[in-house]
């Protein structure tokens, strides 16, 4: 066989320029599953938005086991024997106290302060790492490495993902034969044996619901996908889009990057840009870890009281979604904007995810309103809605945290 | 002193050079506790004097040009025994004819140009000193603060700005077009006589990586000519006693403020708890704690080495990173029999600097090997025989000789192992053009490469601005944006060194401006 030279080798990697929207490593079984033929794009990858009924797919998450393609979450592998004190550095949580077969979600700001992107950081051992998130930070991460001693990969492609959510999601890995599951505690993780290797199951997830996720080689994807749908068959096992899970993570009261709030990276105006405690992430500032970038500047804008945004749960009255709409003070004053709404199953009420500007929301929490443009028969009906400020989540689910988890 | 008590000191300043002994002085004098650490076994960094052959005794630093009078007087330098001299002639050497020599403060009085050639250099010196006078109040000034700063500091500029309406419309015109001209431009326009206008070149590029023909080149020589000595802007002088007594006035004048000073005490990192300095530990082991932590190190070295970079956001140390301070100066020190002979040049002026810089055109060839890794076949150069002023350096009837050579890129492509020698062989050979016989009364030959002056005086890069000296790393970008007020993203850990505005030279500004800041900051 000739062998490659250099050029061909990178030009064998650079396949996404050719191919606009990439395959995931599950996409022969999307393909087959898909009946709506609704996707979108997520990161340059083809995700479905939904498969078959948007509907019945978020109640295969509340009710029953549903699959969702994480893989085009972007991953990077962080190791060497720095990685704890250079992820201490580059993300806002206490790494120090995330043990080997945890995770944690956190974020990470620019030295502005202002957020970059959150994610998911997983402790695969002492000295590896996995960071999952939405954005790229290549770059940043490569540049945060000066003066530590850690090797930085991405591993978007080389590692599939799945996420498997639901009350039956337990069942399904136990009759799967990933003997062990069982152990794992709310976001815990271990690795399992699958065919000639393994597979990271995490007990972790998006929706607010009982759940697992798991990274597996890309090359492995299909038999673990096969696996899990041949065992998942009577727990009621379904494939499921993206609006089906926005609904349930909505509920869980979880924010989406480049949806609830501007990315550092992506914001052209400079008003959009959000330090943590602007949306809702100031418990994750720990003032005594070591020193984390954007420190100087999140403390600086306590002191001098210059955070300008608050992220807050509404319920609003009467039952139509209230997305996108602007939230007024005293049915009169703009203060802010619902990024995310939905009529929430679970919770029988309309909830929503909102940003508003302070002293709104921060300490003026009542006379609030939303105006719903409704649109009925090309003609908009606008309603003005009382909203109340409540806590996030909107619903909370034992199973969720359950030890040992319920079987089926 | 052998031992320490925890925050027996006020202050810490990292680096006994003098912009770190003025700092030091400063703070002493406002009743602080101080502690100076000097890495070498003497004080004064580039200004201290060593031997580099038996009897022969020179230092990196050879003319004094840019005192600044705020410090003389601060520090009362002169009851210290500072002697600043007679103001000493350029001289601007030609190979075939007469030399060209500019007397007085930067030429006040040309010798041997033609009077049409002087009328034409007179209107262009009080241009250029006119002009450079605008700039001159904002080198003891903290560079101006984007995120704001008190009044009573902005209203400086203030005062920039009317100095600029004061100047007339037609000179406003004037000046603002030429603040970022190249010097070669501006040279076309006034000037003919190739022997000033090489000179001209030379000083406007000397020390950075810039050839008289790149864009901004002008702003070399209006730092310059920011400098004054007694008084007179542009002056230079070779002090009685050499650069070794300026060190030891300004040493004794932080004696007398209180300070201590310690020597062969290098310091391999500074102590930082919960982001902020607290201290600093010794090659030894030794660790010595104080309020404040002041560095007059390279400031990549102070971020990076010292404080490190877990301590710092990620894309202040990628700024940091990104200072650029490769050196192209080489450091030439001959020991001679006897005192040199150059073409045409009077005994009494070889006691001034001698340049050779045949014209500008000579000064940009010499620059363009440096932008490709490579030295200057016909290199330039300034010279000083720092003896003639202080016969102390040399035996007696012997002579240093001590020359700054362009250009010699701190990272020659074929590293300077193999250059050295080829270099140091080009250079005599243009000094023998200019002073024929002068190779065989060398007895001993030392040059100094970017490289070695790095190591030897922990000059990253072996520049001695400790960082170009461009319109890019200039004011509020000196060394970074976010450290160039003297304080630092770190709390009560500040710079004092030539990387810091307004840069480098014997002047003990940033030292000053650094110790005004730290007492304004109560730090």
């Amino acid at each position: 066989m000739q062998q490659q030279t250099p050029f061909a080798t990178r030009l064998a990697a650079q396949g996404h320029f050719r191919t606009l929207r990439l395959p995931s490593p599950f996409q022969p079984r999307l393909d087959a599953l898909m009946k709506t033929e609704e996707w979108y794009n997520w990161a340059g990858y083809r995700a479905p938005s939904s498969l078959w009924d948007e509907e019945l797919e978020y109640f295969a998450i509340r009710s029953q086991a549903a699959v969702f393609d994480i893989s085009p979450m972007v991953k990077y592998r962080i190791e060497g024997p720095d990685a704890e004190p250079f992820l201490n550095r580059f993300t806002l949580r206490d790494v120090s106290k995330l043990k080997p077969g945890r995770v944690h979600y956190t974020a990470w700001c620019d030295d502005e302060g202002h957020v970059l992107d959150d994610g998911t950081l997983f402790r695969l051992a002492e000295t590896r790492f996995r960071l999952c998130c939405q954005e790229r930070h290549l770059p940043w991460l490569v540049d945060s490495a000066v003066g530590f001693e850690v090797a930085i990969a991405e591993e978007t492609q080389a590692v599939a993902g799945l996420a498997l959510q639901g009350p039956t999601s337990f069942a399904v890995l136990r009759a799967a034969g990933f003997a062990g599951v069982e152990k794992l505690k709310l976001f815990d993780l271990a690795e399992f044996a699958h065919e000639d290797g393994t597979v990271t199951i995490s007990r972790t997830g998006f929706t607010g619901d009982l759940g697992y996720e798991l990274f597996v080689a890309s090359e492995q994807a299909l038999s673990l996908w096969d696996r899990l749908f041949d065992a998942g068959q009577r727990h009621g096992i379904r494939a499921i889009g993206y609006h089906a899970l926005n609904r349930a993570r909505i509920e869980a009261g979880l924010i989406v990057a480049n949806a609830d709030f501007v990315t550092a990276e992506h914001a052209i105006r400079a008003d959009r840009l959000r330090m943590p405690d602007e949306i809702g992430l100031r418990f994750m500032i720990d003032a005594e870890k070591p020193h984390f970038n954007g420190r100087r500047a999140i403390f600086e804008a306590r002191r001098k009281r210059t955070l300008r945004h608050v992220l807050v749960g509404l319920e609003i009255e009467g039952n139509i979604p209230a997305e996108h709409a602007i939230v007024y003070h005293n049915r009169k004053r703009e203060v802010g904007l619902v990024s995310a709404a939905i009529w929430s199953p679970m919770a029988k009420k309309n909830i929503a995810i909102a940003s508003l500007a302070r002293p709104f929301g921060d300490s003026i929490n009542d006379d609030l309103w939303v105006e719903i443009y409704a649109m009925r028969e090309l003609q908009y009906q606008k309603l003005m809605k009382r909203a109340k400020i409540v806590p996030r989540p909107f619903i909370k689910l034992d199973r969720r945290g359950a030890n040992p988890p319920a079987d089926f | 002193m052998t031992s320490s008590e925890p925050r027996s000191f006020d202050a810490i300043v990292i680096g006994g050079g003098h912009n770190g002994l003025v700092c030091a002085a400063m703070l002493g004098k406002s009743g602080r506790r101080v502690l100076v650490l000097e890495a070498a076994e003497q004080l004064g960094g580039a200004g201290r004097a060593e031997e580099f052959a038996p009897g022969f005794r020179v230092s990196l630093a050879h003319v004094l040009n840019r005192l600044h009078p705020e410090v003389i007087s601060m520090l009362d330098l002169t009851t210290h025994g500072l002697k600043l001299g007679e103001p000493v002639p350029s001289v601007a050497l030609s190979a075939l004819g007469e030399p060209l020599v500019l007397h007085g403060a930067y030429g006040e009085r040309l010798e041997g140009a033609t009077s049409g050639e002087a009328k034409a250099w007179s209107q262009l010196r009080a241009q250029l000193i006119r002009y450079a006078g605008i700039m001159k109040p904002l080198l003891t000034r903290r560079p101006p603060d984007l995120d704001g700063m008190p009044l009573a500091e902005s209203a400086g500029f203030g005062l920039v700005a009317l100095a600029l309406r004061r100047l007339g419309k037609e000179d406003m015109r004037d000046f603002l077009r030429m603040l970022l001209m190249n010097v070669a431009d501006v040279l076309d326009e006034h000037l003919d006589d190739e022997r000033l206008r090489g000179l001209l070149a030379f000083d406007a590029t000397l020390g950075s990586h810039l050839g008289p023909r790149s864009p901004t080149s002008l702003l070399g020589l209006y730092y310059r000519l920011t400098g004054e000595i007694s008084g007179a802007a542009g002056a230079q002088t070779i002090p009685a006693g050499g650069m070794g007594a300026v060190i030891a006035a300004i040493a004794s004048a932080t004696q007398k403020a209180g300070v201590t000073v310690r020597t062969a005490a290098p310091v391999v990192r500074i102590i930082i708890e919960k982001s902020r300095a607290v201290g600093v530990t010794l090659a030894s082991g030794e660790e010595i704690r104080a309020r404040s932590v002041v560095s007059g190190a390279n400031p990549r070295t102070m971020f990076l080495d010292l404080a490190g970079a877990r301590e710092l956001d990620a894309g202040f140390v990628r700024k940091v990173g990104n200072i650029r301070m490769k050196g192209d100066i080489a450091k030439l020190h001959l020991a001679l029999d006897k005192p040199p002979v150059f073409n045409g040049v009077s005994a009494e002026n070889l006691r001034g600097r001698l340049v050779i810089a045949p014209s500008p055109d000579h000064v940009e060839r010499a620059f363009n090997p440096s932008k490709y890794g490579e030295f200057s076949p016909e290199p330039v150069m300034e010279i000083t025989l720092p003896s003639l002023a202080d016969p102390s350096l040399a035996p007696s009837g012997a002579c240093v000789l001590s020359a700054n050579v362009q250009y010699a890129p701190y990272a020659l492509r074929e590293g300077w192992d193999l250059g050295r020698p080829k270099f140091l062989a080009a250079i005599m050979a243009t000094l023998e053009r200019y002073s024929p016989g002068i190779g065989k009364s060398v007895r001993h030959a030392e040059l100094l490469t970017p490289a070695d002056i790095e190591a030897h005086y922990l000059m990253q890069g072996g520049h001695w601005h400790h960082g170009e000296l461009q319109a890019d790393q200039m004011l509020m970008s000196r060394p970074v944006s976010g450290a160039a007020g003297y304080d630092t993203p770190i709390e009560h850990l500040f710079l004092c060194g030539a990387g810091s505005h307004p840069g480098g030279g014997i002047s003990g500004v940033p030292g000053l401006n650094a110790a005004r800041r730290i007492i304004a900051m109560k730090g």
